[in-house]
């Protein structure tokens, strides 16, 4: 029999109700991030378990780590952004072409930084004044952001950048043996986590993704908090793109093209859902390094690493499914048991 | 709150009378023609200030680069129509162009239709695999084919190995495709604005293509209104796989060098295209003949700007400029459009 077919759940309230479920994923991450580290750690020793090959791991991904952890408080809210690459480019011009003209690095850093703020808030603005869906806006604001850069750079191609900064991705953080990047992430992983679970702008950021308009029932100032993700976003993204452009020691007009689908990658991955309301900044932590011991491991194998893709790809599909698994299977029960089959009993159709 | 916005391409049920039935049918004309009014003013603008816009040479190169874009709107639209996204066409484009044209050097004398029907077979194959996935596990389309598009992609690096296609290989009528033209208009843009016609005449006028609308206006209610939408769905995703799978064979065409990086990021350009044709990103609205011309006016400006000696420099950041624009205007529509059916409802009781 069919339970209550005239009130279905929908897709967000099924996925609300795995809240519970959010420990064991991470649970599942860490497992899968300490047996691809053991498998690496077995198949090739010598190679893998070197302080060198790890720092590699960790530089290598240091800036999607960075860019993941405001792209998961966007999604947990309820929005998406497609533009932090763009902004990372547009960061990574700037810092070429402005170094290029003999600024002193301090007022350059200033300028990365308002310049990301900018960016964000004229997503955050289109977004939450315009009324606009945050997945067209920041398709536009990726194209228009990327142009911006390379009006800037033009096929010039900066590097010559001062040795201190040049060699961030080479050396290590003196003392602790971890790269810049990898710090920073650390660092900004900590006031993400503790703004996100421990505070009450956290709790709205949550209340606001499961459902918007009784956040703002609720005295949230949706709008203005969700403006403020998306300006921050930008700061994040203007900082990534200066690690960036000092670890590869280049200003191009292409950098971290393509870059938006690995971050959310990794977000999604790290089990936040993309309707909104649901994640864990613990979870991108461990999702960040599943992500890079992969990468690190398929590198020391004879699988062709740029086909990494496939595993992410598998690992993304089973992020969504492996939650669903339960009424997967029970529907496939009731589809087998009854026939004719019945109508599905819940919304087949995703909201983006 | 979407719904009643996103509802407005619809012609409105016959009990609200025909007043509102004909406000409904103007303001419909007007989004098409917005789109068709901003083209035209803008090649008018370029070729008063550079009358080589207009050249044979220069229509032809346009419609030429135009053409794989506007077939992979043709099958984004469907998709994004029934509130759903497609982001694995650049890889599914990307790995059919390699397979097929490949095919040219390995079996001697293979005609081309078999070419074309082996490329039709991996979109096919694609677009099931997403349909099937997104309407029987329920999981959302954005994150689904984010994953075909990793993985798709994945594949064709690991066929692709470090080869390349290249043109040496490819005999001349397969070239051909891509080159013959009639008075400066490519066979294949003619070819591609049928199949976009007959793509809207079968969502304005047929049964299935209307209920992709309404399950992409309320998946709940087309649901409980007896529309098979996991069916339907399905079959969206599939037309869109397979157009991928066409538009690979033509791209091995058009560009004759084929490696593994073919179509990279091309899904973006599509939906941005299908967003500046007036298609709304979640669903309900919009219609292919837009998207087809939001992809010529994409293409359009491209060219212009080299005609006008605009550095390409500055291509990226006005395309984006410009889809910002175009959803800001449309959002404004809408609100009116509401706002003015209220004023109507409100009359008419």
């Amino acid at each position: 029999m069919r339970a209550s077919p005239v009130f279905p759940r929908t897709g967000r309230q099924a996925l609300a109700g795995l809240g519970q479920r959010a420990l064991r994923w991470e649970t599942g991450l860490a497992v899968l991030a300490v047996a691809i580290f053991a498998f690496g750690a077995i198949d090739s020793p010598s190679a893998f378990l070197t302080s060198s090959n790890l720092f590699n791991a960790g530089v290598t991904n240091g800036e999607f780590a960075i860019m993941a952890l405001p792209m998961t408080l966007i999604i947990i809210s309820g929005e998406i952004d497609l533009s932090v690459a763009s902004v990372l480019g547009m960061s990574s011009a700037l810092l070429g072409v402005l170094w290029m003209h003999h600024w002193p690095m301090l007022g350059i850093f200033a300028v990365l930084l308002v310049a990301g703020a900018a960016a964000g808030l004229i997503n955050g603005l289109l977004v939450t004044r315009a009324g606009l869906p945050s997945l067209a806006v920041t398709i536009g604001t990726l194209a228009l952001y990327r142009g911006i850069a390379i009006i800037v750079l033009g096929s010039n191609s900066v590097s010559n950048f001062p040795s201190g900064y040049a060699t961030i991705g080479v050396l290590p953080v003196p003392h602790l043996g971890i790269p810049y990047s990898i710090a920073i992430f650390i660092v900004l992983a900590i006031i993400f986590g503790v703004v996100l679970h421990a505070t009450p702008l956290g709790r709205a950021i949550f209340a606001m993704g499961n459902n918007a308009e009784t956040a703002l029932f609720s005295g949230i100032r949706v709008k203005r908090v969700k403006t403020g993700l998306f300006v921050v976003s930008g700061m994040t993204c203007a900082v990534a793109g200066a690690l960036w452009t000092f670890r590869l020691d280049t200003a191009v007009q292409g950098n971290g093209v393509g870059a938006e689908l690995n971050v959310v990658a990794i977000v999604l991955l790290a089990g936040v859902s993309i309707f909104g309301g649901k994640g864990s900044i613990p979870g991108v932590v461990l999702a960040v390094v599943t992500f890079a011991l992969l990468q690190n491991t398929l590198l020391l194998t004879s699988f062709n690493q740029e086909a990494y893709g496939i595993i992410v790809g598998a690992l993304l599909l089973v992020s969504v499914f492996v939650p669903q698994a339960g009424a997967l299977a029970a529907r496939i029960r009731g589809m087998v048991r009854t026939s004719p089959p019945v109508q599905p009993a819940a919304p087949s159709v995703s909201r983006q | 709150m979407n719904t009643a916005v996103t509802d407005r391409s619809q012609s409105a049920s016959p009990a609200r009378g025909s007043d509102s039935r004909r406000l409904t049918e103007r303001i419909f004309r007007i989004r098409e023609s917005g789109i068709v009014a901003v083209l035209i003013v803008f090649v008018a603008v370029t070729t008063v200030v550079q009358h080589r816009f207009l050249s044979t040479t220069n229509i032809t190169f346009v419609l030429t680069n135009t053409t794989v874009f506007a077939l992979l709107a043709l099958g984004e639209t469907m998709v994004v129509i029934s509130r759903n996204v497609d982001l694995s066409i650049g890889s599914v484009l990307g790995l059919s162009a390699y397979v097929s044209a490949n095919l040219f050097g390995k079996v001697h004398g293979i005609p081309i239709a078999a070419v074309f029907a082996v490329g039709i077979g991996i979109g096919l194959a694609c677009g099931l695999a997403n349909g099937l996935m997104v309407s029987l596990g329920r999981v959302p389309s954005l994150v689904v084919t984010l994953a075909t598009l990793y993985i798709v992609r994945g594949i064709d690096i690991l066929i692709v190995g470090g080869n390349e296609v290249i043109a040496s290989t490819l005999p001349p009528g397969f070239i051909q495709i891509a080159r013959a033209n009639v008075v400066g208009v490519p066979y294949l843009a003619i070819v591609i604005a049928a199949c976009v016609g007959i793509g809207a005449y079968y969502l304005r006028s047929y049964r299935s293509g209307r209920e992709l609308y309404a399950i992409g206006s309320s998946p709940e209610a087309a649901r409980l209104a007896g529309i098979p939408v996991a069916r339907r769905v399905c079959t969206a995703f599939a037309i869109s796989g397979v157009i991928a799978g066409i538009a690979g064979v033509i791209w091995a065409a058009e560009y004759q060098t084929v490696d593994s990086t073919a179509g990279t990021g091309y899904e973006l350009s599509v939906i941005a295209a299908v967003v500046v044709g007036g298609v709304a990103i979640f669903g309900g609205s919009g219609s292919v003949v837009g998207a087809a011309i939001g992809a010529l006016l994409l293409g359009t400006i491209n060219s212009a700007l080299y005609v006008l000696g605009i550095s390409p420099f500055w291509d990226q950041a006005i395309a984006g400029f410009l889809l910002l624009l175009a959803i800001t205007l449309d959002r404004a529509i809408a609100v009116r459009l509401l706002a003015a059916l209220r004023v109507r409802s409100s009359r008419a009781r």
